[in-house]
């Protein structure tokens, strides 16, 4: 049954139009990706609005695209100027930018485009047979499970997340808060406004990211100075097929990136710890380890497979569960909900045309976004050098822009600073903001299906030990949350014995 | 550094209490429909208050070590802070007083943030003031017609 719902969906996304609008959303994506202070999550954030006019499909693939297109500009912001656009991205600069340096930044941002298409196109493929698998199973969730996923995204935060995990669980908390700002559905009562009327309206998520990732990131990549400076991009149709001919002698560490990527990916938060963990096993089974940071390919093909591969997995839990595996993924959630669709399991029976356009637009888009930006890295390379005092304020007023239009609410210019300076004070202080970003946007859906659950019973949480699945996803949300515990001993325990073997 | 995460630490304490204070207003027991309006936000305030709480102490043991940011790090983000904050203000500010709408006060932001931190030549500011306005305009209100807050220069001109 998968394979002709797929033909359905090509039969969408391959429409005159939305091949157009797959090409829009991939050049505006990567421009977004190159640009300081934009990346995947707040780009899709304020183009959110121009979509309200879209028919759902044709706006889906402009959202997706926009994500592909930057998940390929923050790949060329690694390699030509060592500035990591995203998290996931940083292993790349290891042996992307000293390459550049060396005169060979074809090499590497032919290899890095590879590899993310190599990483993103394995992870489709998965999709495309597990998503009506799972959200068959998920059409049998009730309540008690829904929230049990819910701490299990939240709990991979925390074990997975690296840093200080109490401070993932602030910020997962105080998402939550935020979340709940507002008129509470259930009893129609106001929560947290303290009688202030703007208050009243809550906040809203993408606000927040515009804010926190937007004008927060600005704030910070400033410090250093007011200019950013990098590499040249020389790029030529030899140069590529060069580098193609080098790239199948990496097979190896090409599967075992795009696993690793789609197995961390849709659990949140994957992405960044699937880099490095690819970085590392490449680095560890390579025959010239010691190469690893100075420039060598296969330290480009190891982070940029997983990175890529886990941003797609990403947006598997969100169609099929309405669960977003990351930031980008919750803003399209957003507009799913915008758009009048349901998100979650349903949408498979409802609206079929839909997801199978979603899901074959991640072929299409995919493709086209490598041909694109292999064709047009002068252009991207060149949008770094319009002079700083020209780009900053540009970056500033669309940010604003798009957090005017989400609401037409002039207060949501005023969150969205105030977002921004928490953005910078949090990243400063290790207060990881994906969580936070996250729980905003869970936090009605978590708290519904808590209090729907500990109606079903009648106030108890044994609810959550006693279902079958609910038990098993409790007990792996346990054991994360436990994790960043355990970890201490268990490495304890592994030296003493081996210790004793020595 | 210390200090700001000790600062911070409190802050959300603080956050946490005022939550707590309005949950227990709102119930945080059981009603007549299962849990009340309360309820949620009373453990997470509490969880946040001792999780914060932890952090602090944590931050109180540890030496200071290097600052928050320094001087010269401090300049540039104030530099793009404070003009950031008079074009939020200039668009529409809070109160009885009428703003300038937002591509107004784009075009005055971009011209006096070009000028003074890029010391471009005066043609390029007025050039690209008006410009990058014009276009926004155009994209927006006309193409994909979403509507901007505006001023007395649009009313004027009749939009």
């Amino acid at each position: 049954m998968g394979l002709e719902n797929l033909f359905l969906g090509f039969q969408v996304a391959i429409t005159p139009f939305n091949v157009f609008i797959a090409l829009v959303g991939v050049l505006l994506g990567t421009i977004i990706g190159v640009l300081p202070g934009l990346g995947g999550a707040n780009g899709v954030a304020i183009l959110l609005p121009l979509t309200f006019t879209m028919p759902p499909t044709s706006a889906i693939i402009l959202l997706t695209s926009i994500y592909w297109g930057a998940l390929f500009g923050g790949a060329i912001t690694s390699v030509l100027f060592n500035i990591p656009g995203e998290p996931w991205s940083v292993a790349t600069t290891f042996d992307g930018y000293p390459l550049a340096r060396q005169g060979e930044s074809g090499q590497a941002l032919t290899t890095a485009f590879t590899s993310s298409f190599v990483g993103a196109f394995f992870s489709i493929v998965l999709i495309t047979f597990f998503a009506p698998i799972l959200a068959e199973l998920a059409l049998r969730f009730g309540p008690p499970e829904f929230f049990a996923i819910q701490l299990l995204t939240f709990s991979s935060f925390v074990g997975l997340g690296g840093g200080n995990p109490l401070k993932s669980l602030i910020t997962i908390l105080l998402g939550f808060i935020l979340a709940s700002v507002g008129l509470d559905i259930v009893t129609g009562q106001l929560r947290l406004t303290f009688g202030f009327t703007d208050l009243m309206k809550g906040f809203d998520f993408i606000v927040a990211v515009i804010g926190l990732f937007g004008i927060g990131e600005i704030l910070l990549s400033v410090e250093e100075g007011l200019r950013f400076q990098g590499a040249q991009a020389r790029m030529s149709p030899r140069v590529v097929l060069d580098t193609w001919r080098k790239l199948p002698r990496y097979w190896r560490t090409f599967v075992r990136g795009s696993v690793i990527g789609f197995w961390m990916g849709f659990k949140p938060g994957g992405a960044t710890p699937a880099s490095f963990m690819s970085y590392a096993f490449a680095k560890r089974f390579a025959k010239h380890p010691e190469r690893f940071g100075k420039g060598e390919l296969e330290g480009i093909v190891a982070p940029e497979t997983a990175a890529h591969a886990a941003g797609v997995a990403a947006m598997l839990p969100m169609i099929t569960l309405g669960i977003p595996g990351s930031p980008t993924a919750a803003v399209m959630l957003g507009g799913l909900i915008i758009w009048g669709l349901q998100p979650g399991p349903m949408l498979f029976v409802d609206n079929p045309d839909f997801v199978w356009g979603l899901i074959a637009s991640m072929y299409t888009g995919n493709v086209l976004g490598v041909l694109m930006v292999l064709t047009l890295v002068p252009l991207f390379a060149a949008i770094l050098r319009i002079p700083f005092a020209i780009l900053t304020p540009l970056i500033v007023v669309v940010c604003a822009i798009g957090a005017y239009a989400v609401h037409t609410s002039m207060i949501d210019i005023w969150y969205m600073a105030i977002f921004g300076v928490i953005g910078y004070v949090f990243k400063k202080l290790d207060y990881p903001l994906a969580p936070l970003v996250l729980a905003l946007v869970l936090g009605d859906m978590a708290e519904n299906a808590l209090r729907q659950s500990l109606i079903m019973s009648h106030g108890s949480l044994l609810i959550f030990f006693t279902r079958p699945i609910t038990a098993v996803i409790t007990a792996a949300a346990i054991f994360f949350f436990a994790l960043p515990v355990i970890t201490p001993h268990w490495r304890r325990w592994r030296e003493a014995a081996a210790g004793r073997h020595a | 550094m210390r200090t700001a995460d000790l600062v911070t630490a409190a802050v959300l304490m603080l956050v946490g209490g005022v939550v707590l204070a309005d949950a227990v207003r709102l119930g945080i027991g059981w009603g007549q429909e299962g849990p009340r309006s309360g309820f949620f936000p009373f453990w997470l305030a509490t969880l946040m208050i001792l999780i914060s709480a932890v952090v602090l102490v944590q931050a109180a043991r540890r030496s200071a070590t290097r600052p928050f940011a320094t001087r010269d790090q401090l300049r540039p983000v104030a530099k793009v802070l404070g003009p950031l904050l008079g074009f939020v203000l200039v668009t529409d500010p809070p109160g009885p007083w009428t703003g300038l709408g937002l591509y107004v006060a784009a075009g005055l932001y971009l011209g006096f943030y070009m000028r003074w931190v890029g010391r471009h030549r005066w043609l390029p500011v007025a050039a690209l003031s008006v410009a990058v306005p014009v276009i926004a305009f155009v994209v927006f209100e006309e193409w994909f017609l979403v509507p901007m807050p505006k001023g007395p220069l649009e009313d004027w001109l009749g939009y």
